[in-house]
């Protein structure tokens, strides 16, 4: 019996210091003089973080986009207000799709390969023998991938959302026959920049910086075999999707629940 | 060194890409800017019944858009809705002093906004006026209600 109640009470303790040395890690990695050097690192970082993902962020915005026009369609027509088309492809995507959608296939992307990376570096003590020449890892692996995520999924969210919307009106009035100036006056009149636009990209902010804290962190803490690596790698998948939707959720009863 | 210079590149467009982004978002799909220029001259009207008009619904003319409601409050006066609406200047001393003010949804589920309509009267509307003539908004519980009491009768 007394056994049972140790194993709670060390699941317990263990989760415990692992939320603190992640707090510890994130502070440590954000707080990082910023240098020239630093600066070629970030970019490359930005590279393969951001402008590699370009290319699925864009195909599955797009797709959804169109999704969205063509459902919208059929249940709108159904009440005569097809003309409320743009507004309902805008919102929803400004507001929801764009900044969870987009960074749940960042978390899936970029954060399990920064996940393996740093893990791989781990177990084959590079991060080790960096810190043996008096090169400080977090300053010179951590924090690059850090900024370069927190960066990055804002402007892919931006990115997913104009794509998106092109993509609804390629839909809805090319191919259905929606009335080109409504799909873009009602969509004018409902969306509002701060309230939406701006609310959408503090979201994908708050994803970017999650996402790539548990990515790095899971890298970084891992237990250095090849099973470990797999086992990160899964990790942040499930970790950083599960983070992004319940913190949507909760941002969203901050930004929208009062609007009525 | 060359392949160092792509990299810059490749993160330039990115971030170019991510601003210009922004800016359609902002110009073309909130519709910043294109709706109110600088020169507003404001005007307001009374109606008993605002239905489910907003700040920010366009206030048009014959349909064309030519302002936007910016405040709506209860005159503790008349226990009337307030509602205060921005216009383009340069229709300031071009309306007549008989404008009539009606709320109209666009569609069957549409926005709701404001349609003026120009009067005969030879005094004109300037800066800070009230519109007298109005119109309240179409609440469809109120129509089915009339409509059940006349049956009964």
């Amino acid at each position: 019996m007394t056994r049972y109640i140790a194993t709670l009470g060390r699941a317990t303790l263990d989760t415990l210091s692992t939320i603190g040395r992640a707090g510890l890690f994130l502070i440590q990695s954000i707080f990082c003089l910023p240098s020239r050097e630093g600066f070629h690192l970030w970019l490359r970082q930005m590279h393969f973080v951001g402008v590699m993902s370009v290319a699925i962020v864009l195909v599955s915005g797009l797709f959804i986009g169109m999704v969205l026009a063509l459902q919208g369609f059929t249940i709108l027509v159904s009440f005569g207000a097809d003309e409320a088309l743009g507004q309902m492809v805008a919102l929803s995507l400004v507001r929801e799709l764009a900044p969870v959608v987009a960074a749940l296939l960042f978390a899936g992307r970029a954060g399990s390969a920064l996940t393996a990376e740093i893990g791989l570096m781990k177990a084959t003590e590079q991060l080790t023998s960096m810190e043996m020449i008096g090169v400080d890892p977090l300053r010179r692996i951590v924090a690059p991938r850090f900024w370069a995520g927190f960066i990055s999924l804002p402007i892919l969210t931006v990115l997913f959302g104009v794509v998106g919307i092109w993509g609804g009106y390629l839909v809805g009035v090319d191919w259905l026959g929606v009335y080109k100036g409504s799909y873009w006056s009602n969509m004018q009149d409902s969306v509002d920049f701060v309230d939406d636009v701006l609310n959408g990209v503090i979201k994908s902010l708050v994803f970017g910086l999650v996402v790539t804290w548990i990515a790095v962190f899971q890298g970084y803490d891992l237990v250095p075999t090849s099973e470990g690596i797999s086992r990160a790698t899964t990790r942040t998948v499930v970790y950083a999707s599960l983070a992004v939707l319940g913190l949507d959720f909760v941002l969203t009863a901050l930004m929208f629940g009062d609007l009525g | 060194m060359k392949r160092n210079n792509l990299l810059e590149l490749g993160v330039g467009i990115f971030m170019l890409a991510g601003i210009l982004g922004l800016v359609f978002l902002g110009l073309r799909v909130s519709g910043l800017g294109v709706g109110m220029p600088n020169d507003t001259i404001t005007l307001s009207a009374n109606f008993a019944n605002i239905g489910g008009l907003r700040p920010q619904a366009k206030v048009t003319m014959s349909g064309v858009r030519i302002g936007e409601v910016t405040d709506i409050q209860l005159d503790p006066k008349w226990f009337d809705a307030k509602v205060t609406m921005q216009l383009d200047s340069k229709y300031d001393g071009k309306l007549s002093n008989d404008t009539t003010a009606a709320i109209l949804t666009s569609g069957l589920l549409g926005e709701q906004y404001i349609g003026l309509t120009v009067g005969g009267a030879p005094d004109m509307l300037h800066d800070g006026d009230v519109i007298h003539d109005t119109q309240q908004a179409l609440v469809l519980e109120e129509l089915i209600q009339q409509f059940v009491s006349n049956m009964s009768k």
